[in-house]
């Protein structure tokens, strides 16, 4: 039997995280509650399904992946804890309002993570999205340079979220009214466009980005990571955009997005969570990222046309060993046999045979 | 063979105002002014592909990629948040999400403030942020009627010129947030046909600008 798409797609992303030294972590499907009672912030939906295990404990169907990894993490200093995961998680689907059941591919690297790390994160991703479908995109924004940004325009905290909202959007209109309300100047509010619609290959855009941000404390981080990638293969897929956002309160640097043509929205997110890490208590840092393998049904064009080669039918004078026997030989000749008494209707075949006696005929043949 | 840009306009006044802009910027489909009853029209030499949609459900084509640019109320926006990147304010169709009450309303904090509104989000967000507590009724049109008829206490509604509010004898008691059309984009899409997408943002942006 051939493998699906999205089958193929996960084994080849198994595979490649295998390679990189990854190991494979699994899970149970429950978590208790209370750790995302903590970081509600930190999921997509903030719906979990929950129920009250025997011993009375309010457990929850895993609706993130990340945060077990963290919570079950040795804290130790000076090492680094490569893994990769394949689960299902469960939480509320915008569209259908409703829970939904999720698979999600993806890796973690914590501890002691250096520049390498981020790198080898950033090629793992870009590789995974490659698997996919060679037309896609990873844009790659860094939260830390942007926050550095905004504390240098001098905007008050209150409005910070609402400026990254803007920022996320493309929405320069809206973010200069937020800075002029604040009373920030024309000088640094056209900076922030800028930085914000500056998008393409590194190499393209890392001059003009230079020119505006080369003074800020982590321009020298994120223009490091960039430029060792510039040589890479990878590098035709990755672009600088910093509309890529996500919340300030868990990541710190680097943050990313994949986008394959033909599908609407990001298919992979990820970033380095050094304040997630924080929170949970500990004192090293942590870079990884989800590929939403729900997502990618929609590429998956290896449905055939037909859904058996064969039906086969027979009757209540059939003998049961000569039908055995002509079952057998057809799947041994590589058909695909579905052997009834009735034809369905809703069924698609190549061939439509009944069996007499000792002799297949053929009744139809739509192949 | 060009890149076809399929992009969501809204049925109205607004989307021919929109259509026509998009025509100026070059984007032209003789196709759209035949007199029939077809929803979708393109142009492969321009490369574009219009279709009319309801407006409150160009967000949706768009979100969903079925459209890869769009036109759509910032109060539609506002309402159902879609993940799509909002590139310019046409500053057209320009009114106001505001809370209207009957004339001589007095808002009493110790009660309940009963709010009839069709924005349940934009109502919802709007008095949370005052840490006011509200009882959203939720009706999808003559929400004007609700206070006249002590359904609630005050409407949340998008007020143009205000002639209906008057016309029922109700007035404006407070602005909720300016509301103008907006060019949206699917965030996707976006990567893939950046080109394409800038020039109408470049063209339409100076169009904006001229007015």
């Amino acid at each position: 039997m051939q493998l699906g798409f999205i089958e193929n797609v996960m084994f080849s992303l198994r595979t490649l995280y295998n390679t990189y030294g990854y190991a494979q972590y699994t899970m149970s499907k429950f978590e208790e509650y209370d750790l995302y009672a903590r970081n509600k912030d930190f999921l997509i939906s903030d719906s979990v399904i929950t129920f009250t295990d025997t011993n009375g404990k309010l457990m929850a169907l895993k609706p993130d992946v990340t945060l077990s990894i963290v919570k079950n993490s040795k804290d130790e200093p000076n090492t680094v804890q490569k893994v990769f995961y394949n689960e299902n998680v469960y939480r509320v689907s915008k569209g259908s309002h409703s829970f939904k059941e999720i698979m999600q591919v993806g890796l973690e690297c914590l501890g002691a993570i250096d520049d390498y790390c981020i790198c080898e994160v950033l090629t793992l991703a870009a590789e995974s999205l490659q698997h996919i479908s060679p037309a896609c995109i990873l844009d790659v924004s860094h939260i830390g340079l942007l926050s550095d940004l905004i504390d240098r325009m001098g905007v008050p905290s209150e409005k910070k979220a609402e400026l990254f909202k803007c920022i996320g959007e493309k929405n320069t209109h809206e973010l200069q009214n937020i800075c002029r309300e604040v009373g920030v100047d024309d000088v640094a509010i056209g900076t922030l466009k800028q930085v914000v619609t500056t998008v393409g290959k590194p190499s393209n855009v890392l001059p003009k980005l230079s020119v505006l941000l080369s003074d800020l404390p982590s321009w020298g981080d994120f223009e490091h990571i960039i430029r060792a990638l510039e040589n890479d293969a990878i590098s035709e897929k990755l672009r600088i955009d910093f509309s890529v956002v996500d919340d300030i309160h868990y990541y710190n640097g680097i943050v990313f997005k994949g986008f394959i043509n033909g599908l609407p929205a990001a298919v992979l997110s990820g970033g380095q969570y050094d304040k997630l890490m924080q929170k949970m208590k500990r004192q090293s840092g942590a870079v990884g990222f989800a590929v939403y393998m729900d997502m990618l049904e929609r590429l998956d064009n290896t449905a055939s046309e037909y859904d058996v080669d064969v039906v086969l039918l027979y009757d209540e004078t059939t003998d049961l060993a000569i039908l055995r026997g002509k079952v057998s030989e057809l799947i041994q000749g590589g058909f695909r046999v579905l052997a009834q008494r009735e034809k369905t209707e809703t069924i698609r075949y190549k061939q439509l045979m009944k069996l007499r006696g000792n002799e297949v005929e053929i009744l139809e043949n739509n192949a | 063979m060009k890149t076809m840009l399929n992009v969501a306009l809204p049925k109205g006044r607004l989307g021919e105002k929109v259509l026509a802009m998009f025509e100026k910027a070059g984007f032209e489909c003789p196709s759209i002014h035949e007199n029939n009853r077809k929803l979708i029209f393109e142009n492969p030499q321009c490369g574009v592909r219009y279709f009319w949609v309801k407006p409150s459900d160009v967000a949706i084509y768009v979100e969903r990629g079925a459209a890869d640019i769009g036109v759509a109320g910032k109060d539609i926006l506002l309402e159902y948040e879609p993940d799509v990147y909002e590139l310019l304010d046409l500053k057209m169709g320009n009114c106001r999400m505001a809370v209207a009450a009957q004339n001589g309303f007095r808002d009493d904090p110790q009660r309940t403030l009963r709010v009839a509104t069709k924005f349940t989000n934009i109502a919802g967000q709007h008095y949370l942020s005052k840490g006011r507590d509200i009882d959203i009724i939720h009706l999808n049109g003559s929400i004007e009627i609700a206070p006249i008829l002590g359904l609630s206490d005050v409407i949340v509604d998008i007020v143009e010129t205000g002639t209906t509010l008057k016309e029922n004898d109700l007035s404006v008691v407070e602005t909720i947030v300016p509301i103008s059309a907006r060019l949206i984009a699917n965030k996707s899409s976006y990567k893939f046909k950046s080109e394409e997408i800038e020039t109408v943002v470049r063209e339409l942006a100076a169009q904006t600008e001229a007015v």
